[in-house]
């Protein structure tokens, strides 16, 4: 077979083409980079257009107290304690600027009487604060951007006379390998999906934003795209992961019928009055508020409804609890048997509102569910449980610019493939926000890396090549093993013995069958030719969705409590000592090495923004000293005035 | 969660069903036969991943979310453009075979997937939004009320099936030049209806350039739509309406007929129908054909080569507003797009997809 390689020279790469991606490449674009976009999809098509509830920014349009400390507050409780401070003091800071932007793109959001943004509550932050477009916020990012990108094409015709002369989009083109200089990112190979050939880019500087990791578990809300391409490119090219360990399982994912399951109701069914239900028809969320909440959530279901209309003078329905918690709690009545046939329980908002108000508020959540499954949410209660959603660990970046950690240069990550920002857990709302602020960050920083070299890095002909033969493999065995068989084998571990709860020996059977699945990897067989061929496509992934699982897998049975989006039944609580450590995954030749490393000490003025009471929830002794230390000094600086 | 997506997952046997599938590249392709379990509650979508699974591993077909939210699965069911995440299998017969081919009006790429970036080109040519200059970002302010007309149309999940539909490049390659589609007519009024874009002349532009004209509003676009958004009342006779009153305003007309006289006659140049005799005249899928080679093909099963229509303007009443056809036609509310002589599924024995470029009568 011969093999012919179509090369490109850009500056900066942006592999990914979901909000973060689009971000980015709009900044470096804006910046005078020559930029490409690699979508694994059609233009505009990213999983970013799942993201039903919103985008969270303090703007403060509904709630006047709201402001970045509250979010930053929220954020980092939320993620308990584990994020990254800086990123998630950023995020608070920016988002709003990042929101109002879109604005001037073209978005159009849902509005106030005085003719603002709109916010909606939603679950974990203390005041409305989610930008939103009806439940379809996701699809309005992706096509502001999409739209910005194509406006921004139109400049470049007028002056240049081409659409593409300084931003072009590699619809349906997948990456297979970054290639490097020395510790130096000097291009990425991949092939297009529609015609099989090869495609290399030469560039000094490559920003991933290719999502999350969802399809190596069996229910899932994810999409195909979601194997975990951007974590395994950065592992091989010599970054580290962080936070591994920690999944969110969506709470209320459809678990019947077949032709839904999966798909996420969004919290706002929450917000907007929905509650959670089991077989007995109890509404049981009253008896999961753990202690560190227990002051903000309503104790009856009187307070708990009169939230809706008073949020001022009552505390919000347990129904609100962050995610974790409503997973968690939602698989403890399943597992206690008082769950629907199907395995969920129910999630019921027909009972509370008029279907009018339900269709006026939930439109395309009422329009999916009649279509998708025939069920009108209106006249019936829906059947939910938890369903792999996100990954908050990801990439290790530098938080201020989005450059990968480890022994690279050139590498940016952003969005759901960065890690640290949301801790062991996410709260809904800040995906959307932390694509656009952190997307624009490494937008930024990749075009200033590119600026400063003085030498354009080169890509070797000896590692094109290997790549070649590394994606052709497949094509060349024969009867080897099903790729879609492996995908399923795969899925079941991940799904059985590393999912939502988990145990030490499960964990350990996980590592053995993971390294029995690496081993079949190697022997996988693709049928047919190179033209847009879905079984070779799948089988080039799987080799990134295993070592990625394995990350997974160690951090998890390394981390010995309970935080988050890692829930371990033989470790049920928090641990303050490991609230201080990050695990840090990176390859080995290609074993995956694990250590520990502290987190970065808060910084002083934010960590006064908490009190200490919710403090000793967290924090070690010592660093509670410190703080007494801190706040100790403070007062003394007062009475001195 | 002990249950899964796999066959019979929930305990319910699946039922063994017939399907046709196109498969196939430019070269040519043909029908292939499977039988196929579907279980209980599964779309036409989970019975592709199903095949890929087992006996047709390189079956081409995009998806993405699964969720009627992103666009990419669009497909012709039964000959009906339709999505595969969002065609439940409880809507067909046990014993119907159900005949799955690609969108017919791009060009073939393999088996399910075309090439559809003639909609991502004329997406480029569609001026995007031009922001006030005079407010910055945080000033916007906008009610509610102003902004759902274009939030409607900002619900497009691009999946294009309205472009696949719409009658005007359907088997018309000549006419995708000067065309833009359903579309982006509804990207252009979503723009001229945005309470703060700063561009004034969207109609016109959308007459001139986008082609605009050669819509005569028989609504396959919005019959189609998956997300409901009424493209043809909403968008397209608004937009058309409006061009209309300018264009027949004397004031306005004599403003621009001293002011902007180059930019008028392009536009006016633009405008002129193809072939005088077609002015006025309405075009209907209904009723009588127009080619005999069309009615052979309609006795055959699906054949979408109807009449080509003709950029025409349109009909116009005395004060030279635009006829509301609806109340002169013969039956309530629109015409059928596919005609009001087929009814849906189609007899699958009768149906094939062959792609406009190969010769028609291979088989």
């Amino acid at each position: 077979m011969t093999t012919r390689i179509e090369r490109h020279h850009y500056d900066v790469v942006v592999i990914g083409a979901g909000g973060a991606g689009l971000r980015a490449a709009i900044e470096a674009r804006l910046a005078g980079k020559r930029t490409a976009i690699i979508s694994k999809s059609l233009f505009g098509k990213a999983h970013t257009v799942m993201a039903e509830g919103g985008a969270a920014a303090a703007m403060g349009n509904v709630n006047s107290r709201d402001n970045w400390q509250v979010h930053f507050r929220d954020t980092m409780r939320g993620g308990k304690f584990l994020n990254n401070f800086r990123m998630a003091e950023l995020h608070a800071k920016e988002s709003p600027q990042r929101i109002w932007e879109l604005e001037t793109y073209g978005a159009l959001f849902d509005r106030t009487k005085d003719g603002k943004i709109s916010q909606r509550n939603f679950g974990g932050h203390e005041y409305p604060r989610l930008a939103h477009v009806g439940d379809r916020t996701g699809l309005e990012l992706i096509r502001t951007l999409q739209q910005k990108i194509v406006s921004l094409q139109q400049e470049d015709k007028k002056t240049h006379g081409d659409y593409e002369a300084r931003i072009r989009v590699f619809a349906e083109t997948t990456i297979t390998e970054l290639l490097l200089d020395g510790d130096k990112v000097a291009g990425a190979f991949g092939y297009y999906r529609e015609s099989g050939e090869f495609v290399l880019f030469e560039a000094p500087a490559v920003v991933l934003a290719t999502g999350g990791v969802g399809r190596s578990y069996k229910v899932t809300s994810n999409s195909w795209e979601y194997t975990g391409d951007g974590h395994a490119l950065a592992l091989r090219a010599g970054a580290t992961l962080i936070n591994m360990e920690f999944l969110q399982f969506h709470p209320t994912g459809m678990v019947w019928p077949p032709s839904v399951k999966g798909i996420l109701v969004t919290e706002s069914v929450r917000g907007d009055g929905g509650v959670l239900k089991n077989s007995e028809g109890k509404r049981f969320m009253f008896n999961y508020v753990p202690d560190v909440f227990r002051k903000q959530y309503a104790e009856t279901e009187e307070e708990a409804d009169r939230w809706y209309t008073d949020p001022d003078n009552n505390r919000r329905p347990p129904e609100l609890l962050p995610r974790d918690e409503v997973a968690r709690a939602i698989n403890a009545e399943v597992k206690a048997g008082r769950g629907t046939p199907a395995g969920g329980v129910y999630l019921d908002i027909a009972s509370r509102l008029p279907a009018e108000e339900v269709r006026r508020r939930l439109p395309s959540m009422y329009h999916q569910f009649k279509e998708l499954a025939d069920v009108d949410i209106t006249a019936e209660p829906m059947e939910v449980g938890p369903t792999c959603h996100y990954v908050m660990g990801g990439v290790e970046v530098d938080p201020d610019s989005g450059a990968a950690h480890g022994h690279v240069q050139g590498l940016f990550a952003a969005g759901e493939v960065s890690g640290g920002m949301h801790g062991s857990n996410r709260l809904g709302g800040n995906s959307l926000s932390d694509l656009l602020v952190f997307g624009k960050r490494a937008g930024e920083h990749a075009s200033a890396y590119a600026e400063g070299l003085t030498a354009r890095p080169k890509v070797a002909a000896a590692d094109v090549e290997a790549a070649v033969d590394r994606a052709l493999a497949p094509l060349e065995r024969d009867g080897g093993e099903n790729p879609y068989t492996l995908q399923q084998d795969l899925q079941a571990v991940m799904g059985d013995l590393v999912g939502i709860i988990r145990r030490k020996g499960e964990l350990e059977e996980s590592l053995v069958k993971l390294a029995d699945l690496r081993d079949r990897v190697t022997r996988v067989a693709a049928a047919g030719g190179r033209r847009y061929n879905p079984g070779w496509h799948l089988a080039l992934d799987l080799r990134n969705m295993l070592v990625v699982s394995e990350c997974t897998a160690r951090a998890a049975l390394e981390r010995e409590e309970s935080r988050g989006g890692h829930t371990r039944e033989d470790f049920p609580t928090m641990a303050p000592q490991w609230r201080t450590v990050n695990l840090v995954c990176s390859l080995d030749g290609d074993k995956v090495r694990l250590e520990h490393k502290p987190l970065p000490k808060i910084r002083a003025e934010l960590i006064q923004l908490f009190d200490r009471a919710e403090l000793a929830k967290y924090l070690t002794d010592e660093e509670l000293a410190d703080f007494d230390a801190l706040t100790g000094d403070a007062h003394a600086e007062e009475a001195a005035k | 969660m002990a249950t899964q997506n796999a066959p019979g997952g929930t305990g319910k046997a699946g039922t063994t069903r017939n399907f046709k599938v196109w498969r196939g590249d430019e070269s040519g392709g043909d029908l292939t036969d499977y039988q196929v379990q579907v279980n209980e509650g599964e779309v036409v979508l989970d019975v592709i991943h199903r095949l890929q699974a087992t006996e047709a591993p390189d079956l081409a077909c995009r998806w993405n979310c699964k969720a009627g939210k992103c666009g990419s699965c669009s497909m012709e069911i039964n000959g009906m453009p339709r999505l595969g995440c969002m065609t439940r299998m409880s809507t067909f017969d046990e014993n119907e075979t159900v005949t799955i081919t690609p969108l017919r009006t791009f060009p073939i790429i393999r088996d399910l997937v075309t090439d559809v970036s003639f909609n991502y080109e004329k997406a480029r040519e569609t001026p995007a939004f031009a922001p006030p200059e005079e407010l910055k970002p945080g000033e916007y302010r906008m009610q509610q009320v102003d902004v759902e007309r274009s939030q409607e149309f900002r619900k497009c999940i691009e999946c294009f099936l309205c472009q696949n539909t719409c009658h005007v490049v359907r088997d018309h390659e000549e006419n995708k030049e000067s065309f833009s589609g359903p579309r982006y007519f509804i990207r252009a009024a979503e723009l001229d209806m945005h309470p703060l874009d700063a561009k004034t002349d969207r109609k016109e532009y959308a007459q001139a350039s986008q082609g605009l004209g050669y819509c005569n509003i028989t609504k396959c676009c919005t019959e189609v739509c998956p997300e409901h958004i009424k493209i043809t009342d909403n968008a397209i006779i608004p937009m058309k309406e409006r061009v209309v009153d300018r264009r027949y305003d004397p004031v306005v007309w004599l403003g621009s007929k001293i002011f902007r006289r180059g930019k008028q006659n392009e536009a006016a140049q633009a405008q002129t129908p193809r072939d005088p005799d077609e002015l006025g005249s309405v075009h209907s899928h209904a009723g009588a054909s127009h080619e005999p080679e069309a009615e052979v093909g309609a006795e055959r099963g699906v054949h979408w080569a109807r009449q080509v229509p003709h950029p025409t303007a349109p009909p116009l009443d005395s004060r030279g507003r635009l006829a509301i056809s609806e109340f002169t036609f013969d039956k309530a509310a629109a015409p059928s797009p596919f005609g009001d002589d087929v009814t849906f599924p189609l007899p699958a024995e009768g149906l094939n997809y062959s792609h406009p470029d190969q010769p028609r009568d291979k088989d």
